[in-house]
């Protein structure tokens, strides 16, 4: 059984095609990374994966449900998690409270408007030992907006990891991040046990090629190259896309 | 004691003892219009403070549980099955207006919580036969709860009060719960709080429901306070009122909006009094909380009070190393 199985997926906005019969196979527990030049659709898929877009057809399956008809809240439920290119977290609220509203998002407890929240420890507990599991125990009380671009994204990887995936989506962890940054968020991304299948869109080449089992090529829409590292950099096609003719 | 629990304490022996010290009946019956405006706002509060859902027909649903009250009294039927029958009416309605409005968010959901707000003042005025048209309803006493006559006007004023402390603790416990802090996530990541696995119109609903709730009792006070209720309570006037109160308040704090119901209705009832454009003065206090307060009265004083006390922090500190 695959992690995740996508076939013929598509997608248009108007008149702009920007997905074409996408075929994409993520085994358990792989190590997947998705590449393509800027408007490739990148984004594009994880967002039909996740639901916030609905694709025009095609299907999308985790270990082998299938998610098309399945509203994006409860893919979540069913082991689906992502972060986001661009970090979308509360800013007012602090570390701990973040990783708190992750956790709630699964628990029958977010219906509930009589108990305290801060005061239920079995959340408090397992936020902290997120927060800490990816170096940031220290500052958990801390708001959100006092701290580094670099420590935010951490943020964003610790909440999707406390929800327990069975399939994680990434999308540019490295993006924006200084070397040091990099460096601590792919030490981080290593940690992750292979439980966990992950796939991941990234530009920076030099982290992201180390982190993969098999890559995938889009361009326009469409996975044009797949295969392992050696496969993919010997592609004619890969050069095509990146160098040009 | 911390700073907050002795401001507690002195709210709640000030208003305790308000008709021990007030000058007259008229300041007791302006408290007590305090109180349920207060109420009244803290719903709307719920909305547009903490859901980031800002609702221009609140009034609308204030004055249904009001008519409500006075036509189900004046069929004949008692009190108690007069406040339970406006509070189910309040609920339905508000649930009507919920599934109505949650369509949109932004623009589009003042917009429709207007145009609904509008439907409901037009049928005040136009369905006579429910609503008395122009003539409104009037009620002929006031319950009397063990016994005690709440036609007097300080019992009436500890019964809103027992109301309003009633009111203040379940927003206080709905805010600081999961679900209002699920609530909360909702306004600033609606997108983030979905792919979390949070139902964020579900969310919503809720929120609107509890805030039809505290609006449908400070209907029902409201209409047993003046005795009467007529289509101007639901008009969009109305509905704005009580937002200016929840912003000049502080949206999105529990102690604000009270602070902004005291404003507007000290203004309207006791300063109007002695200055004959009183809603210019009125207009003016807006424009400045605006200007120099635009999070409201509350979160700016408290914002004010953290930057003197750090700044009486960093002086003493500067001193003692001087010193040393």
């Amino acid at each position: 059984m695959t992690a995740l199985s996508i076939k013929g997926l598509v997608k248009s906005f108007g008149g702009l095609r920007v997905t074409r019969g996408l075929n994409l196979e993520v085994a358990p527990g792989e190590r997947h990374l998705i590449i393509g030049p800027n408007g490739a659709g990148k984004t594009t898929l994880f967002n039909q994966i996740t639901g916030e877009i609905t694709p025009d057809g095609g299907s999308i399956s985790m270990f082998g449900t299938e998610l098309m008809h399945v509203p994006s809240r409860r893919r979540t439920h069913l082991g689906l998690s992502r972060t986001y290119q661009i970090i979308t977290l509360f800013p007012h609220d602090t570390l701990l409270h973040n990783v708190m509203l992750s956790l709630l998002g699964l628990d029958k407890l977010r219906w509930n408007p009589l108990k305290r929240f801060d005061a239920q420890r079995h959340l408090v507990d397992r936020a902290q030992a997120a927060l800490d599991q990816v170096g940031l125990g220290d500052i958990a009380q801390r708001p959100l907006s006092e701290t580094s671009y670099g420590e935010r994204r951490r943020v964003e990887i610790a909440m999707a990891l406390v929800q327990g995936p069975k399939v994680l989506l990434l999308d540019e962890p490295y993006a924006g991040l200084s070397i040091d940054e990099r460096r601590d968020v792919q030490a981080l991304l290593a940690t992750i046990p292979r439980d966990v299948t992950i796939v991941m869109i990234e530009h920076n080449m030099d982290v992201a090629l180390d982190f993969a089992d098999r890559i995938s090529v889009m361009y326009f829409g469409e996975v044009i190259v797949e295969g392992t590292r050696a496969e993919v950099v010997a592609n004619p096609r890969t050069k095509e896309v990146y160098l040009g003719h | 004691m911390t700073g907050r629990l002795v401001a507690l304490t002195i709210g709640a022996i000030v208003l305790l003892t308000v008709p021990l010290w007030m000058p007259g009946i008229y300041y007791v019956n302006v408290t007590s219009q305090i109180l349920f405006y207060a109420i009244f706002a803290l719903g709307l509060d719920v909305l547009a403070g903490y859901a980031g859902l800002t609702s221009l027909g609140h009034a609308a649903l204030f004055g249904i549980a009001s008519y409500a009250t006075g036509y189900i009294l004046g069929l004949g039927a008692g009190h108690t099955v007069a406040i339970i029958g406006a509070m189910v009416i309040g609920l339905i309605s508000t649930a009507i207006f919920a599934a109505l409005s949650l369509r949109a968010t932004g623009i589009g959901f003042i917009m429709i919580t207007l145009a609904l707000g509008e439907i409901l003042w037009g049928l005040a005025y136009r369905w006579i036969s429910m609503t008395g048209g122009d003539n409104g309803i009037s009620l002929h006493g006031r319950p009397a709860p063990f016994g005690i006559a709440l036609s007097d006007a300080n019992a009436f004023y500890y019964a809103t009060l027992l109301v309003f402390v009633v009111s203040l603790a379940a927003a206080y416990i709905f805010i600081h719960s999961p679900f209002g802090a699920a609530l909360r996530g909702t306004r600033d990541q609606p997108r983030r709080m979905n792919a979390l696995g949070y139902h964020v119109w579900m969310i919503r609903f809720w929120a609107f429901m509890f805030s039809g709730l505290l609006t449908s009792i400070s209907g029902i006070l409201f209409v047993y306070y003046n005795q009467f209720i007529s289509p101007p309570t639901l008009a969009l006037t109305s509905s704005a009122e009580v937002l200016l109160m929840v912003i000049a308040g502080g949206a999105g704090s529990l102690f604000g909006p009270i602070v902004g119901a005291a404003l507007v209705v000290i203004v309207k009832s006791i300063v109007s009094g002695f200055i004959e454009r009183w809603n210019f003065l009125l207009g003016a206090i807006f424009v400045a909380i605006i200007i120099f307060m635009p999070d409201g009265l509350v979160p700016g004083t408290q914002r004010l009070l953290r930057r003197w006390r750090s700044a009486a922090k960093t002086a003493k500190a500067a001193k003692t190393r001087s010193a040393s």
